[in-house]
């Protein structure tokens, strides 16, 4: 009993990080109908930036820990402030040009601008691992003890709970920014009709801007709570929880917000629990099988809204 | 309006839009008075949606000129304007042959996505919103408010919270009117608002369109095939054949004018002069 939740603690973190990156995902689906495959390198490049920050502070073993706090908020901050700089000039450089070009023009692009991503910050940081500084990592250990008995303990860590409490903050934030602002009015208006919304006053390619200045802003979110959690990244990270990121957003039904939080929190739920129950090596198989298996039986997703086409 | 008359709302100079070797509007000049219902008729591929979108900015004209005018005589080139700004700066509003509602979304909230720009304003974009500064919460109220009013003018009101896409079909076209209403036009086009509707619902149209003429300087400029309609409610009428203008002038004008008549019947250019002769015996 303890082994089972243990897991599904570490699934339900595991699975708010690919949540996170899943609505940078499906958010640009839904409004420009074209897969941001740059995306997972954004979360990679919002993490080193955390790493750099965190190295800037230069924290020591003995530094209180509300100041450890306080440094994890800024640089939470600082760092989604960037990635959201990069997440804005990517779209007004690599996708605003193409737009109105042939479907598969921005796709070509994207995977292009995720090459370049990953590569960049290979250049420049080095293709080894990089490590979060020891003492950090030493002083977010820790954590409160759920259930014990036979001599193992189910342990919820300080670490876990930041991240799942910051992720349930942001998401009810965001469903907030989009169904109760303008922003979220224009961008739900933009994405059922483009044309109209320009013509309702609706500055269409700012809405679109912001719609990745927030995707971007989620993935360094989460690129921070990655490197918090593992205390280890390299600039391949991108690439994995990138593809894990865009299952979890297809499964939940790509375009729907819900779907995102949903389809995340599953995959990462399989994931623990295939790697605690049966064996680590396949625990990636057994989160595209339930992809593969749920697309057959529901092709629109778990929470996605069927395309009915008239005739 | 205090000062002397600004001029014409709406004045179309010597527009041509050519597509490829097909020209779809030809040489073609007529303007709209302030507050007047002015329509704009013809036989079917005239270019008269053509001629809308070059107004409303969805063509580039291939030559010619747009110009709005507000009440106080600052004007605009909408044949060089983007979309969103025509809506904006230049507060023309359109509505669609075929009906472009946010399908998904509840009666309320597209007559609020079309008063975008102030609650953006007012919401310091977004970041004030968030903060739930009082001033952006005063602006919602007053957009709900706006937004609540027109539903009443249109008959709505009761079916607020539901998706658009619920609407039947000659609701739906009066709540197209209402959301272009909620931008605040000075001049709102409306691309054949009748059709599709049956005579009642045509009736209401018309009661509709006839109490919003003149109301805060509001010109309407309309396409319309129902020659009920037209007649009954317009001021002028601009008549288009081919992309040409035939005609202009009043209802009871254009009802007597032969070459029209012609161009409804399908008659040669060289034959009009024949059947003007036909008429007048």
């Amino acid at each position: 009993m303890e082994y089972f939740v243990q897991q599904l603690i570490n699934g339900v973190t595991l699975g708010s990080i690919y949540g996170l990156i899943a609505i940078g995902y499906t958010m640009v689906y839904g409004i420009i109908g074209m897969i941001n495959f740059a995306h997972g390198d954004v979360f990679m490049v919002g993490s080193f930036t955390a790493l750099l920050l965190f190295l800037l502070i230069g924290l020591t073993a003995a530094s209180p820990l509300i100041v450890i706090v306080l440094a994890i908020v800024g640089v939470l901050i600082v760092a989604m402030a960037l990635t959201a700089v990069w997440g804005w000039t990517i779209e007004r450089l690599a996708y605003r040009p193409l737009r109105g070009s042939f479907r598969l023009a921005p796709l070509i692009t994207a995977i292009g601008m995720s090459i370049v991503l990953s590569n960049m910050v290979q250049i420049a940081q080095g293709a080894r691992v990089k490590n979060l500084p020891p003492d950090i990592k030493d002083r977010l250990s820790g954590g409160f003890q759920v259930m014990e008995s036979n001599g193992f303990a189910a342990v919820v860590s300080y670490r876990q709970l930041i991240i799942v409490g910051v992720t349930i903050a942001l998401m009810a934030l965001f469903t907030w920014i989009i169904t109760s602002t303008p922003l979220g009015r224009a961008q739900r208006a933009c994405e059922q009709d483009r044309t109209m919304a320009a013509l309702t006053g609706v500055d269409v390619d700012r809405t679109i801007s912001l719609t990745f200045v927030i995707g971007a802003a989620l993935a360094a979110v989460a690129g921070v709570m990655f490197l918090v959690y593992y205390g280890a990244i390299d600039f391949y990270i991108g690439f994995v929880a990138g593809i894990k990121a865009f299952t979890a957003a297809v499964l939940g039904g790509i375009g729907s917000l819900p779907g995102a939080m949903l389809g995340g929190l599953l995959i990462g739920l399989i994931e623990v629990f295939w790697a605690g129950y049966v064996g680590s090596e396949y625990k990636d198989v057994a989160a595209f099988s339930l992809l593969a298996i749920v697309l057959i039986f529901r092709p629109e997703g778990l929470l996605g809204r069927p395309e009915i086409e008239k005739v | 309006m205090t000062t002397a008359d600004p001029g014409p709302v709406l004045e179309v100079e010597a527009l041509g839009m050519r597509f490829g070797g097909l020209v779809a509007v030809d040489d073609l000049t007529f303007s709209a008075q302030r507050g007047e219902i002015t329509a704009l008729i013809g036989p079917n591929g005239a270019g008269k949606t053509t001629v809308f979108n070059c107004i409303t900015g969805f063509y580039r004209p291939t030559s010619g000129q747009i110009q709005a005018r507000h009440a106080d005589g600052a004007t605009y080139p909408l044949h060089a304007m983007p979309g969103h700004r025509i809506c904006e700066e230049a507060n023309v509003a359109r509505t669609f042959q075929n009906i472009r509602l946010f399908a998904g979304m509840s009666l309320l909230e597209n007559l609020l996505v079309a008063q975008h720009n102030k609650l953006m304003r007012a919401s310091g974009y977004t970041i004030g919103g968030l903060l739930g500064l009082p001033s952006y919460a005063r602006a919602e109220r007053v957009a709900v408010d706006l937004a609540k009013h027109w539903l009443q003018r249109v008959g709505l009101l009761h079916r607020a919270d539901d998706a658009a896409g619920d609407l039947p079909y000659g609701d739906q076209r009066r709540l197209e009117i209402a959301r272009a209403m909620c931008t605040g036009p000075v001049l709102l086009c409306l691309d054949e608002p009748a059709a599709g509707l049956n005579p009642r619902e045509s009736r209401e149209l018309n009661r509709l369109l006839v109490s919003m003429r003149g109301e805060n300087g509001l010109s309407i400029v309309l396409i319309e095939h129902d020659m009920g309609v037209v007649m009954e409610i317009s001021d002028r009428i601009v008549v288009l054949d081919y992309g040409r203008k035939i005609a202009e002038g009043t209802p009871s004008e254009i009802r007597t004018n032969p070459a029209v008549i012609a161009a409804y019947l399908g008659v040669e250019d060289e034959e009009v002069e024949q059947v003007e002769q036909e008429i007048r015996r």
